[in-house]
């Protein structure tokens, strides 16, 4: 993605302090921040995990040198925010939610024209390894090689899940595919 | 084992995003032509992958700006300088208790981000000054290049940055001894633009490295160690300030 002239200079203006820059990057970004926070972790963390991403942003915005574009810069913030409250999270979750949610436990949709869930909701219950991989490699376009490195597993570990994760939300995608 | 599936099931998406070797791929094209399933399946999966690639992106239900700037704006707001002599205030100090309240300056950052700019123009100016009454070494520079207000900051080729780097080296030494005196936030900010400069200062040297006589490599050195001189003194003009 190519540096965007205004968000570059906002992103200057924004390093110097300025708050009036910083919510004009937020206004042009903040969809696209909280679509990928809310499909990783869910519509009950989005709303609170999105603010994070822009105080660590903000707090951060010193070192964005400006050689990609801010918004590329931004994402990867917000990855690695989602990924640390992702671990925050873990253990809290699994007390409470088996690993099995999920989708494989779901009716597919019967027959061809009627279906379960919508696609986002039956991304919602993928299971959470699979969901993580789903979002970021067909819906945010990292590579396999990049997102082993964020999770911490191999690429042979994310390609499996990623496919286990299609196959489940095939049975979900529902009329006029 | 699931009926439906066979030995390619589990290798599928590897297909769709062509990431199989060119043998397995061969293999796999023939075996579509033989498996309903399996080519079932790859219809699915390119239908997913495109459904994925469709999502818009998803703009929250309520404004979280307040909350943000709520979040971000109580801790780079003020920053804190007494600017009373030192002389002044130790004599109110030793009036007597109370005597002494400090004299409160407060600098937002956009102020010190302006007041940086200035001096940097400033500095700028100055060095044009100083290497513009420079005698020269060769004869004197002739055609429109002479006019031009970049030949002062592009330096002949292998000016003095030892000069720069011992004028540096004795602000750093200042800098390091004075820094508890400064409001964290202010040396984060000093920190994070040294950081910038250094990292610009480190590329232009290895590039000179390979070409000493380079005037242009030479030039962009001396304006990174200016950049770099110009807010070691700022720094440390606010660290006499308030100390």
């Amino acid at each position: 993605m190519a540096p965007v002239a205004s968000d570059l200079q906002d992103a200057a203006l924004a390093a110097a302090g300025d708050t009036r820059a910083f919510e004009r990057l937020y206004r042009a970004h903040v969809a696209r921040i909280h679509g990928l926070v809310r499909r990783m972790l869910g519509s009950d963390e989005a709303t609170e995990v999105t603010q994070d991403v822009f105080v660590r942003a903000w707090q951060k915005i010193g070192s964005f040198r400006g050689e990609a574009a801010f918004g590329t810069w931004l994402h990867r913030v917000a990855v690695n925010v989602v990924l640390t409250r992702r671990a925050q999270l873990g253990t809290r979750r699994s007390r409470f939610i088996g690993e099995e949610q999920v989708l494989e436990n779901l009716p597919a949709r019967p027959g061809g024209r009627d279906f379960s869930l919508d696609f986002e909701s039956a991304i919602a219950r993928l299971p959470e390894g699979a969901r993580h991989i789903f979002v970021l490699h067909d819906v945010e376009g990292y590579r396999h090689e990049e997102i082993a490195g964020l999770l911490g597993v191999t690429s042979g570990t994310t390609k499996a899940q990623l496919h286990r994760a299609r196959m489940l939300l095939r049975r979900h995608l529902g009329p006029g595919r | 084992m699931n009926p439906n599936r066979d030995a390619w099931t589990d290798r599928l998406s590897e297909y769709v995003d062509g990431e199989l070797d060119p043998a397995d791929r061969a293999a796999l094209d023939v075996h579509l032509q033989l498996c309903e399933g399996c080519a079932g399946t790859v219809e699915e999966l390119r239908a997913v992958l495109q459904r994925a690639g469709a999502l818009e992106p998803d703009a929250p239900g309520t404004d979280l700006w307040p909350a943000i700037e709520a979040r971000i704006a109580a801790p780079r707001r003020a920053r804190v300088f007494d600017l009373r002599g030192r002389r002044e205030r130790e004599a109110l100090r030793a009036s007597g208790p109370g005597a002494w309240q400090p004299r409160r300056w407060s600098f937002t950052l956009p102020q010190l981000a302006a007041a940086a700019a200035l001096l940097v123009v400033l500095s700028s100016a100055t060095m044009w000054a100083v290497l513009s009454r420079r005698p020269a070494a060769g004869p004197p520079p002739t055609g429109p290049s002479a006019a031009a207000p970049v030949a002062a900051t592009v330096l002949p080729a292998g000016f003095e940055a030892a000069r720069y780097d011992a004028a540096i080296a004795d602000l750093e030494r200042v800098l390091r001894e004075r820094r508890s005196t400064l409001d964290p936030a202010t040396v984060r900010v000093i920190e994070q633009n040294l950081l910038i400069i250094d990292q610009a200062t480190a590329e232009a040297r290895k590039a000179l490295a390979a070409d000493p006589a380079n005037s242009y490599l030479n030039g962009h050195l001396a304006a990174q160690l200016m950049r770099k001189l110009t807010l070691l003194r700022q720094a440390t003009a606010i660290v006499a300030i308030h100390g």
